[in-house]
Order: structure tokens, then sequence, then C-alpha cells
């Protein structure tokens, strides 16, 4: 299942991302997972929150350069090789992962692990057949 | 676009008059100028001996040339009345430069001036159309400024109903221009953006307003942001150009045609020249633009150096005008940066940066020396539209905007992306040039 993460475009510059989050934590929207790419002059943030639409609009009205984007979130054991087990299927796909984060789910045994594909549809249907479950976006914001 | 091609002419007579009578009553009011200036003002006088010429060798435009030529720096010697040539109780107004750049520049208008200067700006509003049925909203600043008292008195003239709402507070001006239903719009290029912006944040779409038709000036702008500025605003936007050395707005304007400046040459004598040599150049040759004010009289030039890089055109204008037509001024000898050697103009890479999808035409570019080589750095504002979410889409943009830049300028430069909205906006002239070098020298 394709679900929804935010990214955002920062510059790289002291306190810049504390502003961020502070605007997101005043508007009672929850961080789940946070990944940050950066380069010396500029980052780029990827969220998943517990509410996409409303953390959108609250950025985009700060004047925040903002998308949306199309992630799958798998789950996985949280044990010894887990997230190899999957990128082993992946692997024998051919499939190119252009990036991934991940987060501990704090009821279960379980993570999760984000991951933006080149190639998400056929990315959906290989872990489909390999009996790896994915989740939704109402299953994650409800964890 | 809304607004068709405009007929008509404020001063049809002048404006569409045959190059020879043109060139009699430029002569007429050369000899006059010379003659009145020399017995009025004694830097004239000491200038005129110094180049061993009198007032009466001035026989015809040719003889323009064996006058001497006046820069900023001789405004600035004589700060602040000294090169007025009537007594202050006939000088009615006085305007100055911001002096940024040193001592500002100082000039007075009479009674007559301000008619001038009206009866120009008139003929500049009525070449985008303007008549006493339009509102026009007036966002140049009012004040020493000219641009704002400028449009001003030559909206007044033509009857239209100014809003003299000056520049700056952006959400009240959208909201006028909502509410009176404002026909044509003055201000800064780069304010004319600004405005798009904040009508664009409050949900209003500038495109289906009443607003049809804009003039704007005061600082260089490339073509491309002519297209950004129709697209956005929905309207005709045409290029007024003038400088407060010589009255202020009103010196030449574009008419719908867009093949140029109309220089109202019946006031303001045109020449173009070799800015290194002196030389005269003729038409169709690129030069410094040099002005000479046949009929002011509180605050005349004689072949006054604009610093501005143009070419003159006589031939006549589709629209019908007749008056010599400058070409659009995208560069100043003052704006040009040289960077390890190479020229550089600010308006080379707006043009560029107008053209790439992904980036804002907000834009800063930062000159610094490190060590004995000339770095320059380009900040460049990521559009808030821009869709990517992986940082080797934002580094493909930056080397895009380098090579892009690289081939046009001919120099490599450092791109940095930076947050919408991070470069400040100018409610008049943009600032687009951060030169460390000079300030380190001071």
């Amino acid at each position: 299942m394709i679900v929804k993460q935010i990214s955002i475009f920062l510059e790289n510059r002291r306190g810049r991302l504390a502003e961020v989050t502070q605007l997101l934590g005043d508007h009672k929207i929850n961080i789940r997972a946070i990944s940050l790419a950066d380069t010396s002059d500029f980052g780029i943030v990827r969220l998943i929150v517990n509410d996409t639409e409303k953390a959108y609009t609250v950025l985009k009205s700060a004047g925040l350069t903002v998308n949306k984007n199309d992630v799958i979130a798998v789950e996985i054991p949280d044990e010894p090789g887990g997230l190899a087990t999957v990128l082993n299927v992946l692997k024998a796909a051919g499939l190119n992962v252009e990036y991934l984060y991940g987060f501990l789910e704090k009821k279960t045994d379980k993570a999760i692990i984000i991951f933006r594909f080149d190639d998400m549809n056929e990315a959906l249907r290989v872990l489909r057949e390999s009996g790896i479950s994915t989740i939704s976006d109402q299953e994650l914001s409800n964890l | 676009m809304k607004a068709n091609i405009a007929q008509g002419f404020w001063d049809e007579k002048i404006e569409c008059m045959d190059r020879k009578s043109m060139e009699a009553l430029q002569t007429e009011r050369l000899r006059d100028l010379v003659k009145r200036v020399y017995a009025t003002v004694p830097f004239h006088q000491r200038r005129f001996a110094e180049h061993g010429v009198r007032p009466e060798d001035i026989k015809s435009l040719k003889d323009l040339a064996r006058l001497p030529f006046m820069t900023k720096q001789d405004l600035r010697d004589t700060y602040p009345f000294g090169l007025f040539s009537r007594p202050m109780d006939e000088v009615v107004e006085i305007h100055s430069s911001s002096g940024t750049t040193g001592k500002p520049v100082v000039v007075g208008y009479t009674r007559n001036d301000l008619d001038l200067w009206a009866t120009v700006m008139a003929r500049t509003l009525r070449c985008g159309g303007v008549s006493e049925k339009d509102v026009v909203q007036n966002a140049y600043g009012y004040g020493l400024f000219t641009g704002g008292l400028g449009v001003h008195y030559g909206a007044q003239k033509i009857g239209a109903s100014v809003v003299p709402i000056s520049g700056g507070n952006s959400k009240r001006q959208i909201m006028i221009m909502q509410d009176f239903g404002t026909d044509a719009l003055c201000c800064t290029p780069s304010y004319s953006l600004c405005l798009a912006e904040v009508a664009e944040e409050m949900g209003v779409d500038l495109r289906t307003m009443k607003l049809r038709v804009g003039f704007f000036g005061a600082e260089p702008w490339s073509e491309s942001m002519r297209a950004e500025i129709e697209k956005k605003l929905g309207i005709l936007a045409l290029d007024i150009y003038g400088l407060t050395e010589i009255i202020g707005p009103g010196v030449a304007s574009e008419c719908p045609y867009r093949k140029g400046l109309h220089i109202n040459e019946d006031h303001f004598l045109p020449e173009v020249i070799d800015s290194e040599t002196g030389q005269v150049l003729p038409y169709g040759q690129e030069g410094e633009l040099v002005i000479t004010t046949l009929t002011k009289e509180a605050f005349p030039v004689i072949r006054f150096r604009t610093r501005d890089i143009t070419v003159l055109d006589p031939e006549p204008c589709e629209c019908g005008r007749t008056l010599v037509r400058m070409k659009r001024v995208t560069g100043r000898t003052d704006d040009m940066l040289i960077i390890r050697g190479v020229n550089v103009f600010p308006s080379q890479i707006e043009d560029v940066l107008v053209k790439i999808e992904g980036v804002a035409p907000h834009y800063l570019i930062v000159v610094d020396r490190k060590g004995t080589l000339d770095d320059i750095e380009i900040r460049v504002e990521v559009s808030e539209g821009n869709l990517a979410d992986e940082v080797k889409k934002f580094e493909e943009l930056e080397r895009k905007i380098k090579n892009e830049l690289e081939s046009v300028l001919g120099i490599s430069t450092k791109i940095k992306l930076v947050e919408p909205h991070a470069i400040e906006r100018s409610m008049g002239k943009a600032v687009r040039v951060q030169d460390r070098r000079n300030l380190k020298e001071d």
C-alpha cells in the first residue's frame, strides 16, 4: 500500500529544523518518523506524521517548499537480519531503493521501514508476492 | 494578455513629427539652452572656457559634440544647488537620489519643469492606453524619489484617477486593486512580482482582475522577467525609462509594440557614445546613453552620461510614433560586475534563472574575494512548487543552473539554493548584488 510522506526543503542553517518541528508541535502534529538528507548548504527533511494533510497545509502556509510523496511502509520483525531479508527480496527482483528510513513500533516487536523506490508499483507487486506486509496510512496514524 | 494595442497619442504633433522638423526644433532649443546655462551657472561658464567653446559656437546639433560631458560626479561636486540655473524663489520642488554610493544628487523643478514632467509622463501612460477613465495605482515610492510624484503628475494630467498608495503594504495593494478596479499599475518590476506572490498567498488570482497594463521601471529587467510578470499578473508589461538627473520617469517609454522605448527627444536630446573614448556613435551602435535636457529650467544638464547601455533607432515605429527609440536598458556600466576579468551583468543571470523550472526569480549575487580570486555565489530561491524529495534532484538543479550560467557568462559560479522568501523583498529598487570586495577596501 502506498502511504504519504511529507518532504521539506530546508537551508542548512542553525536552528532551522527546530523552528520547523516547533511549528508542527504548535499545531499538535505528531512526528512518527523522520529522516534528514543533507549537503553542506541544504537538506531535505522527510517526515511521517499522524496527520499528513494538516502538516502539509501548516508548512505550506508558512511559505516552505513542502511536498507530499508516495512511499511504502513495510513492517518487519525487530530481530537480527530482519531488514536484510526484505532487501534480499528486493535485490533478487532487481529493484532499486532511492532511500529508506526506519522506526520501531512502540507496542509490538515490529519495526517499520519507509521505502522510496524508483518503480513504486513494481515494488508493491514484488512485496505482495513475497508475502511481505505493507501498512496503510490509517494504520500508520494509529501507531 | 487583456490589453489590445492601444491607439492614441498625448502630443500627436510632437510624437509623430518628421525627423527634419524635430531636428529643427531641437536645434533651436539647444541654442537657447546653451545661452541660458552659460549666463546663469558658473560651473558651465568654467567648463565651456576649459574646452574653448562659447555659446554662439553651438549652431547645429553636430556642434553638440564640442561641449564637455557631465557626470554624476559633477552633480555631487556641486551639491546641493550648484547647478541650479534659476533662483530658489522660482524652484517649487526639490528631489534627490538616495546617495547610497556617495553624496546624493539634488535636482530642482520650476513650475514649468513640473508641467513638462506631467506632459512627458502623460505621454508615457498614454503609450500604454491610459485615459481619464482609468484608475492608476501608483506603487512607486512617494517622496524624494522621483518615481512616485512623476507618475502622479502624469496620471493627473491625463485625468485618470490616481491612487497614491506608494510602495509597500502589499496586502493592502491587492485589496485596493480588487476593490477599486485598478486598470494600470506603476511600480518597479521586482515589486510587481512581490505583489503577485502576496496575492497568491491571499488566494487572489490577479489574472482575473480588471488590471490590464503595468508601467515598470527604475531598475533593469530582462525579457524573461517581463514574460513572468505578464503571466502572473495577466497584463501588458511596459518598460519606462528615466533618471533623477534628467527629470525622473518620463524620459522614454515603450508602446504596446515593445520595439524599443520612445525617447521624448523634443525635451531630452539623446546621443550614444563609446564609454571609453567618448566618441559619438552612429545610430544602431551600442554604447552609453548621453542626454541633454533641452527645455528644463531649474536643473538643465548638458551631455549627461547616464551610464546606461543602449542602441538608438531613428526609424518610425509601427505605432506611428517617429520619436527616436532606445533599446531596453539591461545593463548599466555601474551595475556591471567584473569577475575574474569578465564583465557580468545581473540581468544576464536573471535571464537564465527565469527560464529554469524549480526556482523562483528571486536571487542575490554575492561577490567576494578569496585570496586573489574573485568568488561569485548566486543565491536562488527554490520555488514553493518544487516537487523534489531527494537531495540528488536539488543537486541536479544546482548543476543545471551552474552549467547554463557558465555557458552564458563564461565563468564558473557557485549556486546556493535557499528557501522561498529567504531573499529580502524590496518595495522599490531590488538589491541584486552584494559586493563584499568593495566593503573590504573601505
